[in-house]
């Protein structure tokens, strides 16, 4: 056991199970504006950071808490913030100068019911498209979705560690749901966390390229303070940073931003299968009721229907190839998500053709219950 | 009875806000989850409404991961308050376990099969201690269900009090424990067909 690590088990919410992750993950500073359901990782935030000699600042509103989890990252520390839809929406303009900057951090969204103030202490997965294109412009970002709280843990870890590889701003997408039930979580030994740092830059100072990609396609990051010459502008910009309003810059920066990521899917999606080898129906689903789908898959499996679940752990970028290959296989999906529909076009646009496609969706306030997901799968094949 | 072993218990504890509803469902979870080495849930529902309005918390005690961490048929109610009686008992199971604070809830005129009730708020008040009604409850509701084990129980009680009030609330615990016992045994008494009081 360490300040950081509390090895051990629990019996502790979502949201202080994301807390707990992030303070493993080596997390040191946390810029917060509080919003229901998320303000229970700021407050266990603010309570512990201070034991790994992190800083925890509460500011005016979520777009300075952004603005300052971007500069605490340009100021070499790990760092993050968190919040909920109508936060989430103020924050989308400095997500985007977190992409274009290629500034490391993680953003949690504890997603409640919308639009607007919506339900704010009832869950929801409605902010899924906004997480994939809420900021302006092309680009590529890292999204994960936990279902519970032991998995929200691991992958508060995780998307530190992916921030930091790809210094791209990745984002936690769970739900009030997760973030506000209780269950067991193990916070193993220190040395079974793995964790990853930025890499540094080595060699002269002056004549130093802040975006020069080393060989993964990222540039190595210095921290200000350093000494390495940095200029940081969310104008386009060329290998030293500098703005350069041309053509050729445009695109030889979108190249980079966006190749990073394409070019590393494998190590970058993750998904898991259930009862899916020799399944006619896959279901496609994620955080919360991704473990709906688990139940109606065991339920559908006794009634004779052949039944899976491709549980999406990695939401953007979107695991396009395993849903083609999958859609060769299986008769048809159901995508089941508290939401209209995000994620089933996604679905759609995957099974062209070759597999039926429909959706278990619901406007938000509530979990989706099994028996919704079974009528469907009897109605629906 | 809490006596063959069922794999799945379903718990919704119903009450106001200010009781301490939530924490019973967590001292309910946690000593499942913790202490007897289960799986369990806890969800808590609350709104803008919630201070001094209605509150409840829905725990599941599993032997394997529960996928599903709402309750749909309750196997054990808890009711402190009439409010929470009213809305809920018809989410209990036929075979379902109905616990009251018995000056809290008025219980209609038909006969409820399993049904156990302790004056958990008098009690506290005689500690002298009224916000300690939820542990006498608690201590009451693992006699009498026996879903979680009492060494369980008494663990995640002192884990989860604050500081310095743990003998207290041990003593309410306790209080509920022996008070759902004498229960218990009236009840057995009644059923071999012995008469007296409890």
């Amino acid at each position: 056991m360490t300040a950081a690590i509390r090895t051990g088990e629990y019996f502790i919410t979502g949201d202080v199970a994301c807390a707990e992750g992030a303070l493993a993950a080596g997390c040191q500073f946390f810029g917060g504006y509080p919003i229901t359901p998320a303000t229970e990782i700021a407050e266990h935030i603010a309570e512990r950071i201070p034991d790994v000699g992190g800083t925890y600042i509460q500011m005016e509103d979520e777009i300075a808490a952004i603005a300052s989890v971007l500069g605490a990252s340009w100021a070499g520390v790990k760092s993050m913030t968190a919040t909920s839809g109508p936060g989430f929406s103020l924050m989308m303009e400095n997500i985007g100068l977190g992409i274009c900057t290629e500034t490391p951090c993680v953003i949690v969204n504890v997603q409640r019911g919308g639009p607007s103030t919506g339900l704010p202490t009832q869950g929801a997965q409605s902010d899924m498209m906004q997480a994939r294109w809420g900021s302006h412009g092309d680009y590529e970002i890292i999204v994960l979705a936990p279902s519970s709280p032991q998995e929200i843990f691991y992958q508060t870890i995780t998307a530190f560690n992916m921030s930091e590889k790809y210094r791209v701003p990745v984002i936690i997408m769970t739900d009030e749901i997760v973030g506000h039930m209780s269950e067991k979580v193990i916070i193993p030994e220190a040395k079974k966390i793995k964790t990853v740092s930025r890499v540094i830059p080595k060699g002269r100072k002056d004549h130093f390229k802040l975006f020069k990609p080393g060989p993964n396609g990222v540039a190595p990051m210095p921290a200000a303070g350093q000494g390495y010459n940095v200029h940081v502008t969310g104008l386009t910009h060329d290998e030293k940073g500098y703005p350069v309003m041309s053509v050729e810059a445009q695109a030889e920066m979108m190249t980079r931003l966006t190749g990073k990521i394409k070019k590393n899917l494998d190590d970058i999606i993750i998904t898991e299968s259930y009862r899916l080898d020799d399944a006619d129906i896959a279901l496609i689903s994620y955080g919360v009721s991704s473990r709906t789908s688990m139940t109606a898959v065991d339920e559908a499996r006794r009634m004779g229907i052949k039944a899976g679940l491709l549980r999406l752990i990695t939401i953007w970028p979107f695991p396009d190839d395993i849903i083609r290959k999958l859609a060769k296989k299986v008769k048809g999906f159901v995508t089941v998500e508290i939401n209209l529909g995000q994620i089933h076009r996604e679905v759609e646009r995957c099974a062209g053709d070759k597999a039926r496609a429909v959706l278990v969706g619901h406007p938000g306030g509530t979990i989706i219950p099994p028996d919704s997901v079974i009528e469907k799968l009897k109605e629906a094949f | 009875m809490g006596k063959k072993k069922i794999k799945k218990k379903e718990v919704i504890i119903t009450g106001f806000g200010g009781q301490g509803i939530v924490l019973a469902g967590r001292i309910l979870g946690q000593a499942a989850a913790l202490g007897d080495g289960k799986e369990s849930t806890l969800i808590q529902s609350y709104g803008p409404e919630s201070r001094g309005g209605a509150c409840n918390t829905q725990v599941i005690i599993a032997d394997t991961f529960i996928n599903y961490p709402y309750v749909k048929h309750a196997d054990i109610l808890v009711c402190m308050s009439q409010g929470g009686f009213d809305k809920y008992i018809d989410q209990l199971t036929d075979d379902g376990i109905l616990l009251t604070d018995q000056d809290l809830v008025q219980l209609p005129k038909k006969s409820l099969k399993n049904f156990f009730t302790i004056p958990a708020t008098r009690i506290a008040e005689e500690l002298g201690r009224k916000m300690m009604a939820n542990i006498i409850m608690i201590g009451f509701l693992t006699a009498v269900t026996q879903v979680i084990s009492k060494k369980a129980a008494k663990s995640a009680v002192t884990e989860s009090v604050p500081k310095g009030t743990e003998k207290m609330n041990i003593k309410a615990f306790s209080k509920g424990f022996d008070h759902g016992m004498a229960v218990l045994k009236g009840k057995e008494k009644k059923a071999s067909g012995k008469t007296g009081a409890v």
